[in-house]
């Protein structure tokens, strides 16, 4: 038989072990590290939006230094809408995309199915490398002659499509743009096709698919949403490509003046890149998220020592919503001048969707419920996912039904919702993950007592930052403007300014994070092999694991990874791989 | 209780070709409806005739799997990709440089096809329909184009002789071929009713 691992040996030169590796360990390592870096450079345009959004006339210092887009330091409207437009983007395909699911995923899911790689691990290592040629494509969008463009992270044809005439970095900017996401689709289609074959062909004696852990389960649902989404985003993204570069209109309308000059162009539909931006958008959001059910839902059991209730119930709402995300993404479209009956249409499978998104959540609740639960810090980031999922997911019924949504659409309240609902909740789950997985990738424990923290100041932090946007929303409060100095936006000032102190409060607590996630690195706890006593396979190897994950033997698997608080034995714990016969049920 | 299936090596290549192919399939649905979407969209659809050499690259596209089919190892009963060492025929040489062949003659017909349609001053840009063209053609060439790798993959397996690599190699690769070949095909009616 052979295996991945049997064309490659453990490198030796640093460039074969660090850099160009094969080994989906190091790779998982390299998509968090992107994803690490990605996540700062989102956080300071973060800043520097909401800095203005309080103090719109003070000048930010070296900011005019840094960026001749903002003369003197003072961000110009539409420097506004490139921070905004590259801090979407950067968050949404590079940290939320690339951390929980190719990071995480990579690193995890083979150890986690007992295999020694991935099934193709140049395919692999290729997907990492085109992930990284996307970002430093993105970035360089900052360095151009008029900066990085202004189209937000939907890039809305024909504003996209036409060129320099519609603003600046409209020019090269965009062009950049266009072509880092479809370097970026290609990526994850290798990855996601990388992910489908590992799972369906690696898996060890004994791994069948009801004994997959969550996680697993869920990058595995992950990667087929994302195969399907990109495939779509890709040819979407070539025809923007084709409408800018080559002249075709397949996104500009006939008679269409910018600038006031009559765009060469005729016919073209700007609802069809909203189509297929949004056939994509909304499983992305997906994308972002289920990764976060699978690794809450795989160290719930652990930190609770309770089985999970209703493992085959999570397994199928993850299923059931990974399908669900290909029917609703006209609820992005209600304001875009979309048939009512349409929009009914949409409407309602949204609401759907919640169905199965409850049920998990309260399957989580109800494992916690009357748990003997373990306060650690991976715990604690489960505690906070669920918060912020059922806070940003309460304000999705509104937004689901196009009468409300036609007054929200343009507020703050969206803003708030999906900051919570796919940016903070994926957060949580990374920083769970982390938490949890740390001791295995890098053999050292990462400090609790500063991982607490962490976590108080961040969860403090958040609810802070998009609670009180949701009030703004209601409100009135419209999003995407730079100042609200005028009219009867002005008593919104004090608001943004606290929510201002709020961002940087919380973006200072990452500091904690960070001197954290260094010093452990180095000078933290060595960590044994099962540090959480947790069942699944990644806990039966050392930490960190061999080059070939289990030191040459294969593993083989008699349980599911469900089996916590079992009665009457040394450990409430079986291991996956413990040949023991299962307990028989507990009467309660 | 347990069931253990034994997985041959085979089943990664062959799940990875089939999982590209959902994918593939997916991202031309997704050119197809823009397609459609397009040409409803206002009244500047061009229609025009295609060009001629289509219908004989078609001829050669469907000859080519036919050559590709005829390659295939005669592996006996016992054939076993595993490698217990039972005997594996490899994939007909002849036959693959064939395909390979047929292939290439495909791509060129497909050029010849645009220098027809430049000629009669049809361009990237002049019509939404010459637009569609170009880009259907020229992305159903891009992916023939992997699938010339992967049959040069094969012919580099089988004379290396290592002919269970060869078989492994020559069942994804024609898997992808033969959707090759199916897509021309989808795209070919999308191209004869649509422009």
């Amino acid at each position: 038989m052979t295996s991945p691992h049997s064309s490659h040996a453990a490198p030796q030169s640093f460039w074969r072990k660090y850099v160009f590796s094969l080994d989906h360990k190091v790779i998982g390592r390299q998509y968090l590290d992107l994803s690490l870096v990605a996540v700062t450079t989102g956080m300071i345009l973060s800043w520097l939006m909401r800095l203005h959004l309080a103090w719109p006339t003070r000048a930010i210092p070296f900011l005019g230094v840094l960026s001749p887009e903002a003369t003197g330091g003072i961000i110009t409207p539409e420097y506004y809408l490139s921070l905004m437009t590259m801090h979407g983007t950067i968050m949404v395909f590079f940290v939320l995309t690339t951390a929980p699911f190719a990071g995480f995923g990579n690193f995890i899911l083979p150890i986690q199915i007992g295999a020694e790689d991935m099934a193709f691990p140049h395919f692999n290592m290729m997907s990492f490398w085109v992930t990284f040629v996307a970002f430093i494509v993105l970035v360089s969008a900052f360095f151009v002659p008029e900066g990085p463009p202004l189209a937000g992270w939907t890039a809305y044809a024909p504003l996209s499509a036409v060129g320099k005439d519609s603003g600046p970095g409209e020019g090269w900017g965009q062009t950049l743009w266009v072509i880092s996401i479809a370097i970026f689709c290609i990526g994850q289609l290798i990855g996601s096709l990388n992910f489908i074959a590992t799972t369906l062909d690696l898996r060890t004696k004994g791994m069948t698919l009801a004994r997959m852990p969550y996680s697993t389960w869920a990058w595995f649902i992950t990667s087929v949403i994302g195969l399907i989404a990109f495939s779509v985003l890709f040819p979407a993204c070539i025809l923007l490509l084709l409408d800018r570069v080559a002249g075709t209109s397949f996104f500009i309308p006939a008679g269409l003046v910018i600038s006031d000059r009559l765009q060469p162009h005729s016919g073209g539909s700007p609802l069809l890149w909203q189509h297929l931006f949004w056939f994509f958008g909304h499983p992305e959001v997906y994308i972002a998220i289920l990764p976060g059910f699978g690794i809450v839902s795989h160290i719930l059991p652990a930190v609770t020592r309770k089985p999970l209730l209703g493992p085959r119930v999570l397994i199928a709402c993850m299923i059931a919503i990974g399908f669900l995300s290909y029917t609703v993404w006209g609820h992005h479209m209600f304001m875009s001048g979309m048939n009512p009956l349409s929009a009914t249409l949409f409407s309602v499978p949204t609401l759907i969707i919640t169905i199965p998104a409850a049920i998990a959540t309260l399957l989580w609740i109800g494992t916690l419920y009357g748990s003997k639960l373990r306060f650690n810090t991976p715990a604690l980031f489960c505690l906070g996912f669920i918060s912020v999922f059922v806070s940003g997911g309460l304000s999705g019924f509104f937004l689901a039904q196009p009468a409300i949504d036609s007054y929200l659409h343009g507020t703050y309240f969206v803003v708030g919702h999906f900051h919570f609902v796919m940016g903070v909740a994926a957060m949580f789950a990374i920083f769970a993950g982390l938490y949890f997985w740390f001791p295995k990738m890098f053999g050292r424990m990462m400090n609790e007592t500063l991982g607490k923290w962490h976590f108080i100041l961040t969860f403090i932090g958040v609810y802070c930052i998009f609670m009180p946007m949701h009030y703004l929303g209601l409100a009135g409060n419209v999003r995407r403007y730079s100042t609200f100095t005028v009219d009867y936006m002005k008593g919104s000032i004090p608001l943004h300014r606290f929510i201002t102190v709020a961002a940087l409060f919380t973006g200072a607590a990452q500091l904690i994070f960070f001197y954290n996630l260094f010093r452990s690195r180095f000078r933290g706890e060595i960590a044994p092999a099962n540090p959480w006593q947790a069942t699944s396979l990644e806990w039966t190897t050392s930490s960190p694991p061999p080059h070939d994950n289990f030191g040459g033997h294969h593993p083989v698997v008699y349980h599911g990874p469900n089996e916590y608080g079992v009665a009457g034995r040394e450990g409430d714990y079986i291991m996956q791989t413990s040949p023991e016969p299962e307990p028989v049920a507990a009467a309660s | 209780m347990t069931s253990l299936s034994v997985k041959s090596p085979a089943a990664p290549a062959q799940t990875g070709v089939l999982v590209g192919i959902a994918a593939i399939t997916m991202s031309f649905a997704a050119y197809s409806s823009a397609l459609i979407v397009r040409q409803g969209a206002s009244p500047d659809w061009l229609h025009f005739t295609l060009p001629r050499v289509l219908f004989f690259n078609t001829l050669v596209v469907l000859a080519s799997s036919a050559t590709l089919y005829v390659a295939r190892p005669r592996s006996r009963a016992t054939a076993d990709p595993a490698g217990s060492g039972a005997a594996v025929d490899a994939p007909n040489l002849t036959w693959l440089y064939a395909t390979i062949l047929l292939g290439f003659l495909f791509l060129a017909g497909q050029i010849m096809a645009w220098r027809n349609l430049a000629a009669q001053g049809l361009t990237l840009s002049s019509s939404p329909s010459s637009s569609f063209f170009y880009l259907l053609t020229a992305m159903h060439g891009l992916h023939l184009l992997g699938g010339l790798a992967g049959l040069l993959y094969v012919v580099y397996r089988v004379r290396r002789s290592s002919p269970v690599r060869a078989v492994v190699a020559y069942k994804a690769a024609s898997l992808y071929w033969h959707f090759m070949t199916v897509l021309w095909l989808y795209l070919f009616a999308i191209l004869a009713t649509r422009i």
